[in-house]
């Protein structure tokens, strides 16, 4: 029986007056890759958010290892995002910093290494995303797929029981999304790690997802492994990964 | 119903924005109280906010006092009362115009600035992946601001208050021939130190109203490029206002006593 990392439990979430959410319930597995599916504008970002509390919701709890989160106060809060790490879709490099200290940022306001460890080690990461001697480059003079992996690398340095990754691969050539799908798969595994993936390229997802949950008008409608889902009866579910104008999604 | 409904719809806007501010300065003096300051980025934002500030403060502060000069030098001589210009030039500078103009052309540039680096990082998910890297914004961004400003636009101000006096001083000799001696000798009699130490408390009270605005309105940005603009323009039209408000509540409040 696996275990439950996370587990969102009859959420609703609302933007003004706009239902994002409504009743939702989603198991998120430890240890493995969960992938999340769904239309633009789906809500599937806000469950990242909702996941490690950068956004409450409306209604119903977030609990992530038994603890219920939405009650927290943001400065346990704080506390408590140190353990997940979060890879933005933009990857949202501070600019102003250069890639070293971007991704050295976590290590010098939450442990005590020396500046010589925080070096070897912001070197040995962002080596093991591909990428070597970037160190005193700044974000503008990186290109997207570099700044997605600088993007990974902050959001693991600190060795996270759980990464959240926002669309890891959009707007990148096919070889990189491979590189990429191919990095969270090994990051996974180098560290044991919970992954939340928010994708739409589904060669990707096929790839690396243990699980897939499809989120369709505030609701999770599909939910199983990939090949559950590739046999789903569901015709909205058979529309998406068909990609086709015909079904019953409204366009 | 419709004004009413309005009426109401202000009136908690403004109690929601008055506390959000308010909220902000308490949570920065919470982390200054626990010594959880950033220094090196404080000294850069005294820098950037400060030391780069002092041109149009000095631009503004000369020509102010100057015309200030100008203004009452000629009218003071035909009344035989030209001795006492540069009293009067440097009680107003020291009292009112070197705080409230340093703060206000400071407001416009780094209270500008701040707003719209925080509004861009808004929009970049920057200040997001603060937090979802277990960051406070607010110490890693407000804190070494507010503290660099507190520090910065009081000395910001003592030298709006040379600079302003000394510009007057000039023009006084050039254009009513009442010299530097009697100018300054003027200025020294009229001026109680304790007023110089005033305006200073004046200048401590805007510094804070300029980077809480800008921050607030900086982190409270939506909507793309345009809310970066509006957040922007509504920092700098904000702290502008609550300056000259705050200036006139100080006044009477620190100079009641000696008029």
């Amino acid at each position: 029986m696996a275990e439950i990392y996370a587990h969102l439990d009859d959420v609703t979430v609302r933007y003004g007056e706009k239902v994002v959410m409504q009743n939702l319930s989603l198991d998120i597995v430890e240890g493995a890759i969960t992938c999340i599916i769904g239309l633009s504008g789906a809500g599937k970002s806000t469950i990242l958010r909702l996941l490690n509390g950068l956004k409450r919701p409306n209604a119903g709890r977030v609990f992530v290892k038994g603890r219920d989160i939405t009650q927290l106060p943001e400065r346990e809060l704080i506390g408590f995002r140190q353990k997940i790490g979060f890879s933005f879709q933009f990857a949202a490099l501070f600019d102003s910093l250069s890639i070293g200290e971007n991704v050295a940022l976590p290590l010098r306001e939450h442990t005590k290494m020396t500046d010589p460890e925080i070096r070897n080690l912001v070197s040995q990461t962002l080596e093991g995303v591909g990428l070597s001697h970037v160190e005193e480059r700044f974000p503008s003079e990186l290109s997207g797929g570099m700044i997605k992996r600088a993007g990974f690398a902050r959001a693991v340095i600190t060795n996270p029981e759980c990464v959240l990754y926002d669309e890891p691969t959009t707007g990148l050539d096919p070889i990189i999304t491979h590189l990429l799908t191919d990095m969270i798969k090994r990051l996974r595994a180098k560290l044991n790690a919970t992954a939340v993936v928010v994708s739409h390229d589904l060669e990707s997802i096929y790839l690396m997802a243990d699980y897939v949950a499809m989120l369709f008008e505030g609701a999770i409608i599909a939910y199983g492994t990939v090949d559950e889902l590739k046999r789903s009866l569901n015709p909205i579910v058979q529309q998406f990964l068909q990609g086709s104008e015909v079904g019953p999604i409204p366009i | 119903m419709n004004v009413l409904d309005e009426v109401g719809r202000d009136t908690a806007g403004f109690f929601n924005y008055a506390g959000g501010v308010t909220n902000l300065v308490a949570e920065s003096a919470t982390f200054i109280g626990r010594f959880r300051i950033r220094v090196r980025e404080t000294l850069d934002q005294a820098y950037l906010l400060g030391v780069q500030s002092w041109t149009i403060v000095l631009l503004t502060s000369l020509f102010t006092g100057m015309v200030f000069s100008l203004e009452s030098a000629v009218q003071a001589v035909q009344y035989g009362v030209g001795n006492l210009v540069g009293g009067a030039v440097a009680f107003t500078s020291a009292r009112e115009l070197g705080p409230m103009l340093s703060a206000v052309v400071v407001a416009g540039r780094a209270g500008a600035a701040i707003a719209a680096e925080f509004g861009s990082m808004v929009v970049t998910e920057q200040i997001e992946a603060l937090q979802a890297l277990g960051l406070s914004p607010i110490r890693m961004l407000v804190v070494p601001r507010l503290l660099a400003l507190v520090i910065m636009l009081p000395l910001l101000t003592i030298f709006a208050d040379i600079i302003s006096i000394a510009g007057g001083a000039w023009i006084a000799q050039a254009s009513a021939h009442i010299s530097f001696e009697s100018f300054i000798t003027s200025a020294r009699q009229t001026l109680p130190f304790t007023d110089v130490l005033k305006g200073l408390i004046k200048s401590v009270v805007f510094a804070v109203i300029i980077v809480a605005i800008g921050s607030y309105q900086g982190l409270g940005t939506r909507g793309g490029a345009a809310g970066v603009g509006k957040a922007t323009t509504g920092a700098v039209v904000t702290s502008i206002i609550l300056i000259f408000i705050f200036n006139f509540a100080l006044s009477y409040i620190l100079f009641r006593q000696n008029g």
